[in-house]
C-alpha cells in the first residue's frame, strides 16, 4: 500500500519546498499537508497516515506539542519536527518524543536520513 | 500610500517570513549558548505601516521606555534591525550573560557593553542567516545602544517622516527562568523593499526549481 505523508506547517512555501524534497527521495508516496496543528490532527483523526514531518515554530499549537498528541494515538509513527531553532531544549524535547531533528531550511540531503529511515521502518512494520 | 509594485503577494510574505523565522531561530539559539536559558520565540509578524503605527505598537505593549541595540543594514536593501527590551529588562539580560559573580556596580558598568556585543550577535546572526539565503550581501553598522522610547528608534523625527510607509518585521521573545522578555525588529523603506521583493522572488524560484 502507498506510503502517506503528512506535511505540518503554517508557511506555505515551507511545505512546497518539504513536499518537493520528499517527492524527489520517494516519488510514489503520497503526501497531505496541513497548515496547523488543528488541520493535522483533523486528518490524522481521518485516515492512514504513515510519516509526518511537523514545522516548530507555528502559531497557536507548535510542533513538539502536535508531535506529543501524535505520539499518543500513534507510538511508532515516525515523526521530524524541523526548526533553525537548534538550542538543545528544544532537540532534547524531539529526542524524549521518539521523533527526528530535521534543520531548516528542509533540503534534500538534509531530510534524506529521517526519510530513508521511516521507509524501512514503514517496511518492516506499516504504522 | 502602498503601491501596487511594492506590496508583497501571499507567497512572497509567506517566503520573507519564512526566511525571517530561520534567522531570528539561528539568533535564538546563539543567544541560548550565550546565557544558558531557553530563548522562547513567537511566530514572527511581517507588515507594511508607517513608521508611527510601528512604534505605537512597542508603546503600547509596554508602559515602561526601552532600551535597544541598533545596526544598520546596507546592501540590496537596506533598513535598520533592533534587539529591543524594556528598559529595566536591559540589566536582567547583562547579569545573564555575564553570570551571577559580577557585582552590581561593576555590572552596572558594562551594561551597555554587554548589551551592544548581545545585539551585534543576535542581529548579524539574523540579518546574516538571510542575506545568505537570499544570495546577498549585508553590509552591517556597529551595534548602537539607545534608549527612550520606540519613536526614537523608529526613526519618527517629525511629522512628514511619521507617515512614511516601511516594511516592519518583528517577534517576541522571552528567557524561560529570568525575568527578561524583548523583540527582534527590523525596518525597512520601501524603495529598499522592490529590491527584496526581486530577491525574494529569486529566493522561491531556487526552492521551487
Amino acid at each position: 500500500m502507498a506510503v502517506t505523508c503528512l506535511i505540518v506547517d503554517d508557511s506555505k512555501l515551507a511545505r512546497i519546498v518539504a513536499g518537493k524534497a520528499i517527492a524527489a527521495l520517494q516519488p510514489d508516496w503520497m503526501r497531505i499537508e496541513a497548515a496547523n496543528a488543528a488541520d493535522a490532527l483533523a486528518i490524522v483523526a481521518n485516515q492512514q497516515i504513515d510519516l509526518a514531518i511537523l514545522d516548530f515554530n507555528m502559531p497557536d499549537k507548535d510542533g513538539l506539542e502536535l508531535a506529543a498528541e501524535l505520539r499518543v494515538s500513534h507510538p511508532r509513527m515516525p515523526i521530524a519536527v524541523i526548526t533553525a531553532n537548534v538550542q538543545d531544549e528544544i532537540i532534547a524535547r524531539v529526542r524524549e518524543l521518539n521523533a527526528t531533528f530535521v534543520a531548516k531550511p528542509v533540503t534534500e540531503d538534509a531530510i534524506s536520513g529521517f526519510i530513508s529511515g521511516a521507509a524501512l521502518r514503514l517496511r518492516k512494520a506499516p504504522a | 500610500m502602498i503601491d501596487d509594485i511594492t506590496a508583497l503577494d501571499e507567497l512572497e510574505r509567506d517566503a520573507l517570513t519564512e526566511l525571517v523565522n530561520i534567522g531570528v531561530s539561528r539568533a535564538a539559539a546563539s543567544l541560548r549558548k550565550m546565557i544558558n536559558k531557553q530563548v522562547i520565540l513567537s511566530v514572527p509578524s511581517v507588515e507594511i505601516v508607517t513608521r508611527r503605527s510601528a512604534a505605537s505598537l512597542f508603546e503600547q505593549r509596554e508602559s515602561e521606555d526601552f532600551v535597544a541595540v541598533q545596526q544598520q543594514f546596507e546592501g540590496p536593501f537596506s533598513g535598520r534591525a533592533l534587539l529591543i527590551f524594556p528598559e529595566r529588562n536591559g540589566l536582567s539580560l547583562a547579569r545573564a550573560i555575564v553570570g551571577d559573580e559580577m557585582d552590581e556596580a561593576d555590572l552596572a558598568e558594562m551594561e551597555d557593553e554587554t548589551l551592544r556585543e548581545t545585539g551585534n550577535v543576535i542581529l548579524n546572526c539574523c540579518l546574516g542567516s538571510m542575506a545568505n539565503m537570499l544570495q546577498h550581501t549585508l553590509k552591517m553598522s556597529l551595534p548602537e545602544v539607545h534608549r527612550g522610547n520606540s519613536t526614537a528608534f523608529f526613526g519618527v523625527l517629525d511629522r512628514a517622516a511619521d507617515e512614511s510607509f516601511v516594511l516592519f518585521l518583528y517577534i517576541n521573545f522571552s528567557v524561560q527562568d529570568r525575568q527578561i522578555h524583548g523583540y527582534i525588529a527590523m525596518l525597512m523603506d520601501l524603495p529598499s523593499l522592490e529590491k527584496l521583493k526581486k530577491l525574494i522572488a529569486d529566493f522561491i524560484d531556487r526552492v521551487m526549481a
